[in-house]
């Protein structure tokens, strides 16, 4: 609450800064707007601005920061026969800081007064009672070292939240007044904004990268910790996925790496061609009334959920398949046991990438100059022999592209082939088997209830960055081949 | 006007190739060509001129039917090639265009090789029986389109390398190879530098003798050059058409003189 307080009181001084840097910046040129240099609205929005950002983002960090300062503090506090490992001690500090939360809301509630909260003794209290009658469960009784932890822990915080408001108020009034005191008619203060948003926008587009940076960092040390537990010979060449409880699972990732590998061609085969036709037809063929209704058309299919289309490959798809291909079948033959398959997940997944490729290639084939096609027509060729013979080689470049773009879309894909594809893990050239993928797999392995630190959870990550470097991979390729087209015409 | 030198003029009358009678055109609900009447000989450059917009690509465009592939676009009246109208529901624009080739303002080859750019019309019009008759007919193009010398060593190079006079060359070269009747340009000088322009319009000049060639220009100048009948648009209608030598020097409307001595354009 403090915190939504502190953050309100500075919008107001900032909207202040705003009305007072203005008048400010009117009086000095004794009323008269054109004697400034910048708009009158500059000089609000500079003493704006530099109140509010740089007090907003102290306060920011501060509310990061703290935490984790507090947390090593306290951690230190433990003793080491309470919490002999890691593990353990991330356990006893979220006792810590159940409690503590526990005494805030008893406090909150007058079960207990702040000077009992801070003399509270596990020898005189019976701690777990006390909190249990104000509606904070704990699950075992309070040890006194946990209890002083956490009192330490709500002394520590209180101190902090203190300092934060002091240090983001003084920051904000100082920006305030600096700011004020600058402002006259021949301060450029709309260079200053301007400045001042270049930077806002240069923070936001870091933030994104820094984030990327750190999931791909995560991911990398988890797979390191793998790494460390089981060997990587074994990861990249063996040849079966099994893990087990035992302690001696084999986690290959290449039975894996071949189901992901077959889902995606079977859907490329489905969505390429019937993606690509369907972009020829709107972008060639198709009147506007036409297109201005089939365009849409096409991108709801794009805007299914991918759990939709697995509800697809589960109830309809996956029957009808057996309904051909299964005992009892219309075929007569015996091909198909179940009804989740490689053919089921891959066709659907190829519906839902056909709006995905009709819509980059339709972009692709209406970036080809209607000069080509001019000089084609005139030459008498007709529609389909312009198109095959002038428009697609020219676009080609770029419908490649797409199609890697497709691809790497069709590897990462992971609610289809859960619901569509199956759990098992083999090498097998049959497409009505029922195989797994990578994203499966992941799926099962962190959803399971395996301890986090063993091999068949953290295989997840390897599994994860797997996976990453091999869309990452075919993406650049796919922007490089269709960047260097884009060139070609400009 | 006295620094424009002007062709022979054939005196004799040529036949009439291309007979143009009460053209209308419409985009949408625009009026572009208003009721015009043309007659275009053979063997003879015809230039057409006037200010922009007046609708000169709108009705060279209507000779070959590519205005077909404008959806909006909405041609009436009747134009005769060799007395037969191409807008008869019997004629297939598809062969009409082998017969009334184009050279577009931009030049604009395929992204292919040289040879492949020249080869297109006539692979697909099965011109050719095999390989050895392919390489002629490239090569006779390729010279008439006076680019052969050029090209000859790099023919497996793309056309798109090509220097811009060299591709526009390449372009007439292009439509020649497909043996058309008439050749129709629209300003295929004005991407140009001088001295690609002076060889395109030189070529112009060679082509006269086997095709009927219609040009749209921007150029004065360039009219008087190389055409031997100009005919000049104003607002979509035709407001003049006769020898080019008259037109420049003793035109009969009011519209044309004002325009051609730079009071409207
Ligand atoms: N594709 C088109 N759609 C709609 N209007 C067009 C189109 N092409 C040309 N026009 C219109 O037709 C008129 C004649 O254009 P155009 O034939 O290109 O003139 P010019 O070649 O003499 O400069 C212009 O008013 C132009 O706006
Ligand atoms: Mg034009």
């Amino acid at each position: 609450m403090p915190t939504l307080w502190l953050v309100v009181s500075l919008l107001v001084l900032s909207a202040a800064g705003f009305v007072f840097g203005r008048q400010r910046a009117m009086s000095s040129a004794e009323g008269n707007a054109k004697e400034l240099h910048s708009l009158p609205s500059y000089y609000g929005h500079n003493v704006a601005f530099t109140t509010l950002l740089p007090a907003l983002g102290a306060l920011a960090i501060w509310l990061l920061v703290q935490p984790m300062f507090i947390e090593s503090r306290i951690s230190q506090l433990i003793p080491e026969e309470l919490a002999p490992d890691r593990q353990t001690l991330g356990l006893v500090m979220s006792d810590v800081g159940r409690v503590a939360e526990g005494l805030d809301v008893a406090i909150a509630k007058g079960a207990l007064s702040a000077d009992e909260a801070k003399s509270l003794r596990t020898e005189l209290t019976d701690v777990r009672a006390r909190l249990g009658e104000v509606g904070v469960a704990l699950g075992a009784d309070v040890r006194p070292e946990v209890l002083e932890a956490a009192q330490q822990y709500r002394v520590m915080s209180k101190t902090g939240n203190v300092l934060m408001a002091v240090f983001v108020a003084v920051l904000a009034l100082g920006g305030f007044s600096w700011s004020y005191m600058q402002t006259h008619k021949d301060f450029r203060a709309r260079n200053v904004v301007e400045k001042g948003i270049l930077s806002l926008l240069i923070l936001a587009a870091s933030l994104a990268i820094l984030t990327t940076i750190g999931i791909v960092l995560s991911m990398f040390f988890e797979t390191i910790n793998f790494f460390k537990l089981h060997n990587a010979a074994d990861f990249f060449f063996g040849r079966t996925w099994a893990p087990n409880f035992r302690g001696d699972s084999e986690l290959s990732i290449l039975p894996l790496l071949w189901g992901t590998l077959y889902v995606s061609v079977i859907a490329l085969l489905v969505a390429v061609p019937v993606g690509l036709f369907a972009a020829v037809y709107l972008s060639e063929y198709a009147n506007n009334t036409v297109r201005a209704f089939a365009k849409p058309l096409l991108e709801i299919l794009a805007g299914i959920p991918t759990i939709v289309y697995g509800l697809f490959a589960l109830l309809t798809v996956g029957p009808l398949l057996v309904g051909t291909f299964g005992k009892g079948g219309f075929l007569g033959v015996e091909w198909m046991a179940g009804a989740t398959s490689v053919l089921t997940a891959g066709v659907v997944m190829g519906i839902m990438l056909i709006p995905f490729v009709s819509s980059l290639s339709d972009d692709i084939i209406n970036a080809v100059p209607q000069a080509m096609r001019d000089g084609s027509l005139g030459l008498g060729a007709t529609r389909s022999e312009t198109i095959r013979q002038v428009v697609l080689p020219a676009a080609l470049p770029g419908i490649v592209g797409a199609i890697l773009l497709a691809a790497s879309r069709a590897i990462g894909e992971t609610m289809i082939v859960v619901m569509g594809a199956g759990a098992i893990a083999k090498f097998s050239g049959n497409p009505l088997d029922s195989m797994t993928t990578i994203t499966t797999r992941i799926v099962s392995q962190l959803t399971g209830d395996t301890d986090f630190a063993s091999p068949e959870t953290l295989v997840a990550f390897a599994l994860g960055l797997s996976l990453f470097v091999l869309t990452l991979g075919l993406n650049v390729l796919a922007l490089y081949i269709v960047r260097k087209y884009r060139e070609q015409y400009e | 006007m006295n620094d424009m030198q002007f062709t022979d003029r054939a005196v004799d009358q040529k036949e009439t190739k291309i007979a143009a009678h009460g053209v209308n055109v419409h985009y949408g609900e625009a009026h572009a060509i208003k009721d015009v009447n043309v007659e275009i000989e053979d063997k003879t450059v015809t230039a057409f001129i006037g200010p922009s917009g007046c609708g000169k690509s709108t009705f060279l465009r209507c000779l070959n039917r590519m205005n077909d592939t404008i959806d909006i676009c909405n041609v009436t009246g009747n134009i005769l090639l060799d007395g037969e109208d191409i807008y008869d529901k019997r004629v297939d624009p598809v062969q009409l265009r082998a017969k009334v080739g184009m050279v577009f303002q931009k030049p604009n080859p395929f992204p292919k090789t040289i040879y492949d750019n020249v080869a297109y019309g006539p692979r697909i019009h099965g011109l050719a029986k095999n390989k050895a008759d392919m390489d002629e007919i490239v090569e006779k193009a390729l010279r008439r389109g006076a680019i052969w010398d050029e090209v000859k060593d790099r023919l497996d190079k793309p056309g798109t390398g090509l220097s811009g006079g060299q591709q526009q060359r390449l372009c007439i070269a292009r439509a020649v190879a497909t043996e058309p009747e008439v050749l129709l340009m629209d300003e295929p000088c004005s991407a140009l530098d001088p001295i690609a322009t002076a060889q395109v319009e030189e070529l112009i000049d060679e082509l006269r003798t086997q095709y009927s060639v219609v040009i749209v220009t921007h150029s004065m100048q360039q009219a008087a050059r190389v055409s031997q009948k100009t005919a000049f648009f104003h607002l979509g209608t035709l407001v003049e058409f006769g020898h080019t030598g008259q037109i420049f020097t003793n035109p009969e409307d009011p519209r044309t003189e004002s325009y051609i001595t730079g009071r409207i354009g």
